[in-house]
């Protein structure tokens, strides 16, 4: 099989962040400030990004304005030709630093939304006064014109505030909105409970996102994922395992999508000992589940495989234990009454407390529910 | 159909680019990569942000030796189906 080169990178510039959503995507470990790559171990990967075919360049975190060197990053993202797009909350952004993102060629803002008032945000943030700051943030955006995405995340507590997003989203001017439903990995597992959303209310999500997909045509672009623990039929999982993307992690982990390493049996490879491309084209980690020679059955025989690829490997170990599963999501699967259990929930419990995302190097709090 | 007069234009944050890896055009926007055919590329090279859309469409005649009326409908649909998802502005 020959392999693509890749098209898009998602740098994790660090894990550290003002706020500690309970859903985090970043690992349960989180690295520490002292080992996060330098800003010229940076720049080369992006130059070697560029080089072997990457066209979009994510930075993301933890919180990316984290980081000291962001314009200098963003400045050098440019140089090397990708289409650069920050992933922030807007805490550590001041219009000062804008103006010169802006300056340094930032192609796109992609804005995180926690909820759409402060009472709702700065709770599932864990951040006091953290909304009143991202709107402010949200004007100074709109002021220096930078193409703006709202990015949310939905999940039990706060589902109910889409419409409200929506409005949001063209208040704040923005071209784009994404709206997923909370998946369960990292930290989002440990308050399934909490977040995980009832049939109905994943329902409800899907039918006011239809509504307004044709009453916001052409204003408004909405992408939205579903909540795939509810269906048939698994997703294909980052377009194919080492196929469109890549993960760097703050230290230089090259990854296939940000949960790999709860696959703790793959080898990794670093760009702190190698080029950029020999990790993505002979690392074993990337290698592992590329094409379909590590199916087992149901997915080895199945008329589906090439479609969805067998799903996401990591939810396959999350609630099978075998990582060359089929996701637990498709009705093939010796675990998928489990995965509708786990989607069910407990029907009327107790709002739980939330854990939050800890910060590198400190331990993680709890809400008091 | 886009109306004469309107003016399609090509707002920040959409970039056309040479993807000198894979020998093709391509329109970088956000969270997206949209490869362009030769069509496509023609379409889109000639927005300039002032010429209207019959400015346009004449143009693209021009290029490519075939009456107005006849290439009019897939140039609209083009630039229609980029404005819809805001890739494209039409003002
Ligand atoms: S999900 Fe929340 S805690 Fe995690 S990096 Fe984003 S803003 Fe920070
Ligand atoms: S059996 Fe495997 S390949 Fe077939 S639909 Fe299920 S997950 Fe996909």
């Amino acid at each position: 099989m020959k392999i693509p080169p890749p098209m898009a990178m998602l740098a994790e510039l660090t894990h550290r962040c003002p706020l500690s959503c309970p859903y985090c995507s970043n690992p349960l470990e989180l690295e520490q400030r002292s080992r996060e790559l330098s800003t010229r171990d940076w720049v080369r990967v992006f130059q070697e990004a560029a080089q072997m075919g990457v066209l979009q360049l994510h930075l993301s975190g933890g919180e990316p304005a984290s980081r000291r060197d962001l314009v200098q990053l963003v400045q050098a993202a440019q140089q090397a030709g990708l289409y650069t797009n920050l992933i922030t909350s807007g805490i550590g952004l001041t219009k000062a630093r804008l103006e010169e993102l802006d300056r340094a060629g930032l192609d796109h803002v992609q804005l995180s939304l926690q909820g759409t008032d402060a009472q709702m945000a700065d709770r599932i943030g864990g951040y006091k006064g953290g909304f009143d700051r991202k709107m402010e943030v949200a004007g100074w955006i709109g002021q220096i014109g930078f193409p703006l995405t709202l990015n949310c995340v939905l999940h039990r507590e706060n589902l109910h505030q889409l419409p409200r997003a929506l409005d949001m989203a063209q208040e704040m001017g923005a071209r784009r909105i994404e709206v997923a439903i909370v998946q369960f990995y990292g930290w989002a597992m440990k308050n399934r409970d909490a977040l995980m959303p009832t049939r109905e209310q994943a329902r409800e999500a899907e039918v006011i996102v239809a509504k307004a997909r044709e009453v916001l045509k052409g204003q408004l672009m909405i992408d939205f994922v579903p909540a795939d623990y509810h269906d048939d039929y698994p997703k294909r999982c980052m377009s194919g395992w080492g196929s469109v993307g890549l993960n760097v992690t703050p230290e230089g982990t090259v990854l296939p999508c940000h949960a790999a390493q709860t696959i703790k049996h793959l080898e990794f490879w670093s760009v702190k000992d190698r080029a950029l491309s020999e990790v993505w084209y002979d690392s074993p980690a990337f290698n592992a589940y590329r094409g379909d020679a590590w199916m087992k059955e149901p997915c080895r025989s199945c008329e589906r495989k090439h479609i969805d690829l067998g799903g996401c490997r990591c939810q396959a170990l999350a609630i099978s234990g075998d990582p060359a599963a089929a996701d637990p999501v498709c009705i093939k699967s010796a675990d998928h009454v489990k995965m509708m259990q786990l989607a069910q929930g407990t029907p009327g419990a107790a709002p739980a407390p939330l854990q939050y995302r800890a910060q590198p190097g400190k331990s993680p709090v709890r809400s008091d529910g | 159909m886009i109306a004469a007069g309107a003016v399609p234009k090509i707002p920040r944050g959409v970039r056309l680019h040479w993807d000198h890896i894979r020998d093709r055009w391509v329109l970088l926007v956000p969270e997206k990569t949209i490869a362009l055919d030769q069509i496509g590329h023609a379409i889109i090279s000639k927005i300039d942000n002032h010429a209207d859309f019959a400015t346009l469409v004449a143009r693209l005649a021009t290029k490519y030796d075939a009456p107005d009326s006849q290439i009019a409908p897939d140039v609209s649909g083009f630039i229609e189906t980029l404005a819809a998802r805001r890739i494209l502005e039409v003002l």
